[in-house]
């Protein structure tokens, strides 16, 4: 390979004048991070709800909750980006669409609101079989001791569910971190768009993304760590995985 | 709020959308798909068999595969593939790779970490009396996989195969980062060539939504088909 390797690029100024190219990496790595946390809150939130409504005897809320899962799960997160991005501004009325468009920030809200809903779906599908998988006498028990739906929901179903599925739950946290890297398309400029913009400016194209796939690494380290010691800390006593 | 969209611009650009556009999205998504079904398998057996070394190998391969973003690793495979190819073929400045190729490789490549993952759970799904049976008739290890365990994993995971093969195809939008005309792609160059990015995008979104539904009906109807009655 006739490659100029260069590892020192790292700690040379950037051309933006914002400090070393590292300095570039590293505050894309806090944008990919604020990105998801916030994406990760509004996937919780509105994955819970629909996941709930998902289980509930009412025909309408059951309809509700398949219709919002296929409708976001079945579209291109990219396309569902562009949507949000192009397309709803020119949807709603002149005055709320150009408020819309000139929003400080706009790729980020965007990528957090959008990744947030497409995530949201694949959240609501593992809270519904979390759900499903308790054994029914613990809905029935509920229902005996004179809880309503919302109190059996709120002391009983839920609690368990969250730590069941707390494994499945933190490999989508995982694909929340990684899915933050498709806003580059609508100019967020996270962690992978800052390596993409280090590798056009110094054309060091190796060395840029080896810096950007380590980071990634690291930040997948931490969070199955943590993750593991959340588990252990919430497991179930009698379950396979409590004490 | 509809009366100032032009969708003459979608019958307009159909032919190119569909010709181009489809044909590429559809042709990726299926060699990619059939690649990394064949790879995501080679590396499944690596993992469960009795190599450690080879076992740990595909390990790390398939952790690394999955913890980094799709669009990260189409631009690692961008621009390492015409190094790679120039490595191979002894020639003296990186060989250019056309955007199917690189875009193939990169889909093979990631695919294949996914699909192993599905394959060592079919395969593991498979009770243990089976294998044995198999070589107290005398089979060699490669026959046994190959006319015993693997059917059966085969059809165990055919719906996660198929389901997973709807993301694909869904994923292969992301080549849009390399400017390459797929379906997404060509639907952006008419956007931005008319000014029509409301009609292309929305019309985008419908194919895309459509396609995936029926495909994923298609797969909840087979999975209650052929599941093996035990």
């Amino acid at each position: 390979m006739n490659y100029h390797w260069n590892w020192g690029i790292f700690f040379e100024p950037n051309p933006m004048g914002t400090g070393t190219y590292l300095d570039m990496l590293l505050s894309g790595l806090v944008l990919t991070l604020k990105t998801a946390a916030l994406a990760w809150i509004i996937a919780l939130i509105f994955g819970s709800l629909v996941g709930v409504m998902r289980t509930l005897p009412s025909k309408g809320a059951y309809w509700f909750g398949f219709c919002w899962v296929e409708f976001f799960r079945n579209m291109p997160l990219l396309v569902q980006l562009f949507l949000w991005f192009f397309v709803l501004p020119e949807l709603l009325p002149k005055a709320a669409g150009l408020w819309l468009k000139q929003l400080p920030n706009a790729p980020f809200w965007t990528a957090a609101i959008g990744i947030g809903f497409f995530m949201s779906a694949r959240v609501a599908i593992q809270l519904q079989a979390g759900i499903g998988s308790l054994p029914r006498g613990q809905k029935m028990a509920a229902t005996a001791l004179g809880l309503t739906t919302v109190q059996s929901y709120r002391y009983i179903l839920l609690p368990m569910a969250f730590r069941i599925i707390l494994p499945p739950l933190t490999s989508e946290f995982l694909n929340t971190i990684k899915n933050t890297a498709v806003a580059i398309t609508i100019g967020l400029i996270e962690l992978t768009g800052q390596a993409r913009s280090m590798q056009e400016f110094s054309f060091q194209v190796f060395e840029a993304f080896t810096a950007a796939t380590l980071l990634y690494l690291l930040v997948n380290a931490i969070v199955v760590t943590a993750m593991r010691f959340l588990e252990r800390w919430v497991a179930i006593p009698g379950y396979i995985t409590g004490k | 709020m509809f009366s100032n969209l032009d969708f003459e611009v979608i019958r307009r650009s159909l032919p190119y959308l569909f010709y181009e556009g489809m044909t590429f999205t559809v042709t990726l998504t299926a060699l990619a798909a059939l690649g990394g079904l064949i790879f995501g398998t080679a590396i499944a057996l690596m993992r469960l068999s009795g190599y450690k070394t080879l076992g740990r190998i595909a390990g790390v391969y398939v952790d690394f595969m999955r913890s980094l973003p799709l669009v990260l690793v189409i631009f690692w495979f961008y621009f390492l593939v015409p190094y790679i190819g120039q490595w191979v073929t002894g020639a003296s400045r990186p060989i250019s790779v056309g955007a199917f190729a690189s875009s193939l490789i990169t889909f093979i490549m990631f695919e294949a970490a996914y699909f192993s993952e599905i394959m060592r759970a079919g395969i593991q799904s498979i009770s243990r009396g089976q294998p044995a049976a198999a070589n107290a008739l005398g089979l060699t290890y490669a026959q046994t996989m190959r006319y015993v365990v693997l059917p059966q994993a085969f059809r165990n995971m055919l719906p996660v195969l198929l389901t997973q093969t709807i993301v694909l195809f869904q994923d292969t939008s992301l080549v849009y980062v390399l400017s390459i005309p797929d379906f997404l792609g060509a639907a952006s160059k008419v956007a931005q060539r008319d000014g029509r990015l409301v009609e292309m995008y929305l019309f985008a979104a419908v194919v895309y939504f459509t396609i995936s539904c029926i495909a994923s009906f298609g797969v909840r109807r087979l999975q209650s088909r052929i599941a093996i009655i035990r």
